[in-house]
């Protein structure tokens, strides 16, 4: 299938990027481009005109500073599963760097497609909920920062202007009591999740749960905070029961719809599976310091 | 809608054109360049049947615009064979039944290629997960991963 056609234009810096929106009512950022080109073939897409960024050197980097891990928005997926200060101290990345699309794919597709797109049925924005990050949007008046709870307005709809590129994402700095997992189950590699789920939490020197981030991916129209699972799990030990209430809400925060990958009651079950899972693998890895 | 001039290699040869900005890479190898050892099999971003090395990554080129290649490098699977002689990789293939109906082998041949560069020693589980971008309908795979454990085997030796 060959996309409508389109005007192409590849800046080789920010600001030509971001007039190029101004002055387009109908243009469209191509980072990665494995969502949005097969999209236009689809014609699922008919941007007018298209804005590579992919030429625009420095949006590429994963580094702690000030307290975060900033990671730069055209970073590969390949790049984020690669990299040894993701796999060592932020095993909820890592886990869904692993798990996004295929490896070929992953060569091509980007961190902040992943979450620009606002796809629900993508891996990225439920990790993020979890991690409670934070979005740097780029526009004409200078960078501003977006919780990433405020991210998600809608499917395929994200806080961010017409005129703005997201050019970075930020997760608070690991540290050694805190921990994350990603439970995903897909039919094969490559096909969307059938749901997944992503924690991040820290313990605190007792042991109990001092914080604590729960998304979910693809059960609902856009991403989900399981806030309620959350907060029954704030302050507590984590044992078996708590572990299982707070799965329990998750499941009943979740809100899919019934397609081939299963039926609604199948996905809020799996809901409540994976969110056991996680949460145990999670609390594994947060006592055994590995971040 | 815009056409753009592009020049780029593709297995060492420098290749120049207009192009359409909405052709994609795969198009542009097989219906400009006459390289019909890609193919295009699913279209839909899912097969890696259209795998090529776009600057030393492997890349499904149904979902790149030839465009965004330009000056890039290229390699598919008529740039493995050097002087005549067949790639270990191909030899592999060959060697361990390694395709049936031979629709996926050069993609798979690619992503082997970058697969075997990045880690010249790989297991059952990293060739297996290596090519899950890449899908074979015939084989059940058995043989593919033989054939890159042959391939592998052979270039450390080449090499060593």
């Amino acid at each position: 299938m060959i996309p409508p056609k389109f005007d192409y234009q590849a800046p080789t810096n920010l600001e030509d990027a971001l007039a190029l929106l101004s002055a387009n009512a109908e243009a469209k950022i191509l980072s990665g481009g494995q969502s949005l080109i097969p999209m236009m073939r689809f014609r699922l897409a008919s941007p007018q005109v298209v804005v590579d960024i992919n030429r625009i050197d420095g949006l590429s980097y994963i580094r702690e500073e000030d307290g975060w891990l900033k990671i730069g928005a055209m970073t590969r997926e390949s790049t984020l599963d690669e990299s040894d200060l993701v796999k060592s101290k932020y095993p909820l990345l890592a886990d869904t760097a692993k798990m996004i699309a295929d490896p070929l794919v992953r060569n091509r597709a980007t961190v902040g497609g992943n979450l620009a797109h606002a796809d629900p049925a993508n891996d990225h924005p439920a990790t993020m909920l979890a991690y409670g990050a934070e979005i740097v949007a780029t526009g004409p008046g200078g960078p501003r920062v977006i919780p990433v709870s405020d991210f998600f307005v809608g499917p395929f709809e994200p806080a961010l202007e017409h005129n703005e590129i997201l050019t970075e994402v930020r997760i608070p700095q690991a540290n050694g009591s805190s921990g994350g997992a990603y439970m995903k189950l897909e039919r094969k590699v490559g096909d969307f999740a059938t749901a997944a789920v992503a924690v991040q939490l820290k313990l605190a020197a007792d042991g109990t749960c001092e914080s604590v981030g729960i998304g979910l991916t693809n059960v609902g129209l856009t991403p989900i905070r399981a806030s309620e699972a959350e907060a029954v799990l704030r302050g507590k030990a984590l044992t078996d029961a708590a572990i299982k209430e707070a799965a329990g809400l998750a499941a009943a925060a979740a809100d899919p719809e019934p397609d081939y990958r299963g039926s609604v009651e199948y996905k809020k079950s799996l809901v409540k599976t994976l969110t056991v899972r996680a949460l145990r693998l999670a609390a594994e890895r947060a006592r055994g310091g590995a971040a | 809608m815009s056409t753009h001039k592009i020049s780029l290699t593709v297995n060492g040869v420098m290749q120049e054109a207009e192009v359409e900005a909405r052709l994609l890479l795969v198009h542009f190898i097989r219906e400009s360049l006459n390289l019909t050892g890609t193919h295009i099999g699913c279209d839909t971003t899912s097969c890696g049947a259209c795998t090529v090395m776009l600057d030393g990554v492997p890349v499904k080129s149904c979902t790149v615009f030839a465009v965004q290649a330009d000056g890039g490098s290229v390699k598919t699977v008529e740039g493995l064979a050097q002087n005549g002689n067949l790639h270990p990789i191909q030899e592999g293939f060959h060697e361990k039944h390694g395709l049936q109906c031979g629709f996926c082998t050069p993609g798979m041949m690619i992503t082997t290629s970058a697969l075997l560069e990045k880690n010249p020693n790989p297991t059952e589980d990293d060739i297996r997960w290596g090519i899950s971008g890449n899908l074979c309908r015939c084989t059940g795979y058995t043989n593919i991963v033989k054939a890159v454990q042959y391939a592998a085997e052979k270039m450390q030796q080449d090499a060593g």
